[in-house]
């Protein structure tokens, strides 16, 4: 599969991350980003009609594309294991339903995680590196990584360092995310750029860019802990980045939105933006995840109401 | 094909259309005597919608005579009261919008998105906003107490059917005049559904009069001795033989006319953005819009980056069924326009400039244009030149601000231009320095009733929008 | 067989909600023959806070929607007061001399709100400016609404003249906090039920009931309210002790008596700004 492949940037690329400034240089120099033209462009999407047999199709990939995440002080291993149920056989009425692509807990609980979903394909994904403030050494960072790679975990979330990123400090995050990425052997990194602290587009494109150099598999909108979390144009313009990348290297990183997703209208337009920006190549559980939990009840709520004809209700999903 | 977008069509069911259609003449739909009859179709289908009539000068004659005896009691009626019609009129729009968004789009071709999002809404915030200028003439800068000029023969074009009447009519009204106005030959159908809002707004007899024609019933409206304002939007063509026909008389006359924009593309442009404006400039409307931005002068630096990025988004537009909510390409507005368009792509193709469309799939009946690029287009050729009004994009190429700006003045037309650069001081002189009555920077095609529109040069005077779109409809006061 | 009417209880209108005073007090509201009409709540200082609060919280939103949103609104209000003309017309008739006299004033307050609701998208193309500075500069002055204004409206003019008053101060934008006619709540307290049934959104406008000469001085102080309109002042002594203690934090104050036309009114609450733009490739 092309991510497996160690990254080789083309040279133009490989100079810019060579030092603070020349990485500096490079993304100031990335074309800017209007925010009005993309809120419009965003508005203009989210117009698409997704009826019927797509709407079908949409709901089941929905559900095939979900990371169903639990990320709470109070997890407890009883919490992990209704999780990992769920995500196993989201309608316990009905078998036709998919499950979904991964479990996302925090990284002391990915071993009763991964216990929970032996003999499927489903992965775990362990939040590490600090979240999400991602304010500890980076030390503490990598044996946090380590310690959920060491369970099992097969696919890593980190945060970046909003701190440097105000800072100036663009090659430190950088060197972070190479770092982690070398602690993950195996596992897929997937970078979040918790773009409600980096505030602008043009911070968002940046961050995206400088996470894609470094070896991110996955670039990610938000811990969903500070508000806002994911929206539409943010991951537009990080799609965008993504597609700007794989031009110049032939390499296809993935991407997912994460907290505020709550409704299967939300989900369709985040489709169609994946569609109409990144194409069919994209379309798939291996390029791109919904960091969602409600969301899963109101995809199957809908599949029943596609079914039936009728609307459902929330005594016909289970709470986990 | 992975999450193909099923067919998603509004319903047609709110529409009731009739079988044909009379003149409205103060405030009654009336059979004409002495007119002729013609058919008014969905270009998308080519199927009939409803008989029209063509209405002879005795027809117009008698709409004038209705709006002169309307203008001695709207005229004196206090301005807030006047006011308060237009905003009923407003109200009501609101009230019909989706039922006028769908006839927009099965009369004109155009998509039930736009006429949706776009079309109707701002025609019912045109009303809106000049119904709360009825009572506050003293402002509009005409110094105090200004009059109306009359009754006002109105010509309006295709494109934007309701949205070119409310551009007309709402400044009238609400200025003291009235109206009688003439919708385009192929799109009468919203404007005669206007004309049944009228009475449901309880508007008095004869303040608007829809008369529907074609060229010739338009030639005798203009013609009208007792016709004081003459407001044409249409092609420099048409402007220039109403300009010459009302020399020498008292009457005033405003004009829209054709237009061949440049949408200048800096190299420090905010790129996707860009793209999206270039998109917006030339292929919303299908590129049936005066303004469009129909030359692309793009800076060389950047020329093969931009384009491959125009061409991968272009591969994304939806041409199809008007009525599908998913379309973004609807259907040319006529057989005719279709063969006009056809002509200049032909030019450009034997004058050598290279063409690319997008891949889309044209339906069996009805006209249609596939969203079109000319690249390697210089200045001397047809297709830079003359208003094509289809989705047709010339892209020319410069180096320098000053020569971006040479090439961008250098045509007969000034209405609009565009400038995307994410300089704010070169978008000022840029701007100082364009000869173009509007100029959109780092956006485009975006209007609203506050807002002045109109050319400059051959592309007409005048403007409609804000408080310099009560002028024309106004005198000094005594 | 007889139907007694469901009385209505005349309460304050503060953040979109109908809360009673804090202090719990009312006051008795008698018509021009001295019968009594209704207990009205009778707001404190403490509402006086309340309401500033309330008014500074929706002061964002309301200053940041299109002025065509503003317009709409309005106009909405408008709406909803014709459709309850007989009740503006009932209660006026409590103290004006006759009957067709309440019906002018409702008339006339409907049209203009109507009138104000039109403003909303003129005041800057007829206010501001592009200036032609002497230098390659794109220069202009835009009007922004200037906050929070508490008001004091009319004694003798308990629909018109409130309508006036609150209308020309939120129409720009501004969040408005008025004390109604003291001998003559009613109309003030339909017009609040009006504008919480407008899509007006909470805290635009907020409307106390009671005695402004004690709450005025409360608002007049208070460091967090922008403006100040002595419209309904009529006392001169008090009025210039309200504007003294508007000074300590500059206020904008509009004076008593002062006989402006309606655009004028709103150019009170307005603030000027001025932007430079070089020109230049």
């Amino acid at each position: 599969m092309l991510k497996d492949d160690p990254l080789v940037l083309p040279s133009i690329l490989r100079d810019a991350t060579n030092s603070d400034s020349a990485l500096k240089k490079f993304l100031n120099g990335l074309s800017g980003v209007d925010k009005v033209g993309v809120e419009e462009r965003v508005a203009k999407l989210g117009t698409r009609s997704i009826k019927t047999t797509a709407k079908a199709e949409g709901i089941d990939l929905s559900i095939r594309m979900i990371d169903l995440t639990t990320l709470e002080g109070m997890d407890t291993k009883g919490k992990i294991k209704s999780l990992c149920a769920k995500a196993k056989r989201p309608d316990p009425l009905d078998p036709s339903v998919p499950s979904v692509a991964a479990v996302c807990v925090y990284s002391d609980l990915v071993g009763i995680a991964k216990e929970n979903l032996i003999g499927t394909n489903i992965n775990v994904a362990a939040v590490a590196t600090g979240f999400p403030s991602g304010r500890v050494s980076l030390a503490a960072k990598l044996q946090d990584t380590a310690d959920a790679v060491s369970q099992g975990a097969d696919e890593i979330d980190m945060v970046i360092d909003r701190g440097a990123f105000h800072e100036g400090r663009f090659l430190d995050i950088y060197d972070q995310i190479q770092a982690i990425k070398h602690t993950c052997g195996a596992a897929h990194l997937k970078v979040i750029l918790e773009t409600g602290e980096l505030k602008t587009y043009d911070n968002v494109k940046k961050a995206s860019w400088i996470a894609m150099l470094a070896g991110a598999d996955f670039i990610k909108t938000s811990t969903g802990k500070v508000q806002p979390a994911a929206t539409l144009p943010v991951t537009l313009v990080m799609l965008q980045a993504i597609r700007d990348f794989e031009t110049a290297t032939h390499r296809r990183i993935g991407m997912k939105p994460a907290g505020g997703i709550k409704t299967t209208k939300d989900a369709m337009k985040y489709l169609v933006l994946l569609k109409e920006t990144l194409g069919d190549n994209w379309m798939n559980p291996n390029m791109f995840r919904f960091g969602a939990s409600s969301l899963l009840n109101d995809l199957l709520m809908q599949r029943q109401k596609m079914k039936s004809g009728a609307y459902s209700g929330p005594d016909y999903v289970t709470v986990d | 094909m992975v999450f193909e977008y099923a067919p998603a069509p509004e319903s047609t069911k709110i529409v009731n259309l009739k079988s044909n259609y009379e003149l409205f003449i103060g405030g009654k739909f009336i059979k004409s005597k002495t007119g002729s009859n013609y058919k008014t179709i969905n270009p998308a289908t080519e199927e009939v919608l409803s008989e029209i009539v063509e209405a002879s000068d005795k027809d117009v004659d008698e709409a004038v005579k209705a709006a002169r005896k309307a203008f001695k009691s709207w005229s004196k009626l206090p301005g807030s009261e006047r006011g308060k019609y237009l905003y009923r009129l407003a109200r009501i729009i609101q009230e019909r919008s989706r039922e006028l968004a769908v006839l927009e789009s099965m009369n004109n071709g155009k998509p039930i998105r736009e006429s949706r999002d776009i079309d109707i809404p701002l025609v019912a915030a045109h009303f809106f906003h000049y119904a709360g200028w009825s009572d506050k003439l003293d402002y509009a800068g005409l110094g105090k107490n200004p009059q109306p000029l009359g009754v006002a023969g109105q010509i309006i074009p295709w494109n934007f059917p309701l949205l070119m009447l409310a551009w007309k009519i709402a400044p009238a009204l609400a200025a003291g005049n009235t109206v009688v106005l003439k919708p385009a030959e192929t799109t009468p159908l919203t404007a005669l559904l206007f004309a049944e809002i009228c009475q449901q707004a309880e508007l008095p007899d004869g303040v608007v009069n829809i008369i529907t024609g074609a060229g010739v019933t338009g030639k005798f409206l203009v013609e009208h001795p007792d016709v004081n304002k003459v407001a044409f939007t249409g092609s420099t063509e048409v402007g220039r033989l109403i300009a010459q026909t009302v020399a020498g008389t008292n009457k005033k006359v405003t004009l829209e006319l054709g237009g061949k924009a440049a949408n200048i593309v800096f190299d420090d442009a905010a790129m996707d953005q860009a793209v999206e404006g270039v998109i917006n400039g030339i292929f919303f409307n299908q590129g049936h819009v005066c303004c469009a931005g129909s030359r692309l002068l793009l800076q060389e630096s950047i020329s093969d980056d931009f384009l491959n990025l125009l061409y991968e988004r272009m591969k994304t537009l939806r041409l199809g069924d008007p009525l599908d909510k998913n379309t973004d390409i609807g259907a040319i507005n006529s057989a005719a326009q279709l063969a006009k368009i056809k002509e200049l792509t032909n030019a450009g193709k034997s004058e050598g400039a290279e063409m690319w469309s997008a891949p889309c799939e044209i339906p069996n009946k009805g006209f249609w244009f596939a969203p079109t690029v000319f690249t390697n287009v210089s200045l001397s050729h047809r297709i830079a030149r003359e208003e094509i009004f289809g989705p047709v994009l010339s892209v020319l190429t410069f180096r320098t601000p000053d020569e971006a700006i040479e090439k961008a003045n250098n045509t007969p037309f000034g209405l609009s231009a565009g400038i995307w650069t994410e300089k704010g001081s070169r978008i000022l002189e840029v701007a100082h320095r364009l000869r173009a009555g509007v100029v959109w920077a780092n956006t485009f095609n975006k209007f609203d009733p506050t807002s002045p529109f109109g050319g400059y040069k051959e592309s007409g005077y005048g403007r409609e929008g804000g408080r310099h779109g009560l002028e024309p409809y106004l005198k000094a006061g005594k | 067989m007889s139907n007694i009417d469901v009385k209505r209880t005349a309460k304050l209108f503060i953040g979109g909600a109908f809360p009673r005073s804090e202090s719990g007090r009312t006051y008795e509201a008698k018509d021009k023959n001295k019968n009594f009409v209704a207990n009205v709540a009778l707001a404190s200082r403490k509402d006086g806070r309340d309401a500033v609060v309330a008014a500074r919280s929706a002061f964002a939103k309301w200053s940041e929607a299109t002025a065509y949103n503003r317009a709409q609104v309005l106009y909405r209000v408008s709406e909803i007061m014709q459709g309850r003309r007989e009740q503006f017309v009932e209660e006026l008739s409590l103290w004006s001399k006759t009957k067709k006299q309440a019906e002018n004033e409702v008339d006339e307050a409907i049209n203009r709100m109507v009138w104000f609701a039109g403003w909303a998208d003129k005041i800057a193309m007829v206010t501001g400016s592009n200036n032609p500075v002497a230098g390659p500069f794109f220069d202009f002055s835009i009007p922004e609404p200037t906050g929070v204004v508490a008001a004091v409206a009319p004694e003798d003019s308990a629909l018109l003249g409130l309508v006036e008053t609150i209308a020309s101060i939120v129409v720009s934008g501004n969040t408005v906090i008025v004390i109604a006619s003291e001998s003559q709540p009613l109309p003030a307290v339909s017009l609040a039920e009006v504008i919480a049934t407008s899509d007006v959104p909470g805290g635009v406008i907020n409307i106390l009931t009671g005695s402004y000469k004690e709450i005025a001085p409360w608002l007049a102080s208070h460091q967090d309210v922008n403006a100040l309109d002595l419209t309904g002042v009529d006392k001169k002594q008090i009025a210039l002790e309200l504007e003294k203690e508007a000074a300590v934090n500059l206020k904008r104050v509009l004076r008593p008596n002062t006989k402006l036309d309606g655009l004028a009114r709103i150019k009170v609450f307005l603030e000027t700004k001025t932007v430079w733009h070089p020109r230049g490739f």
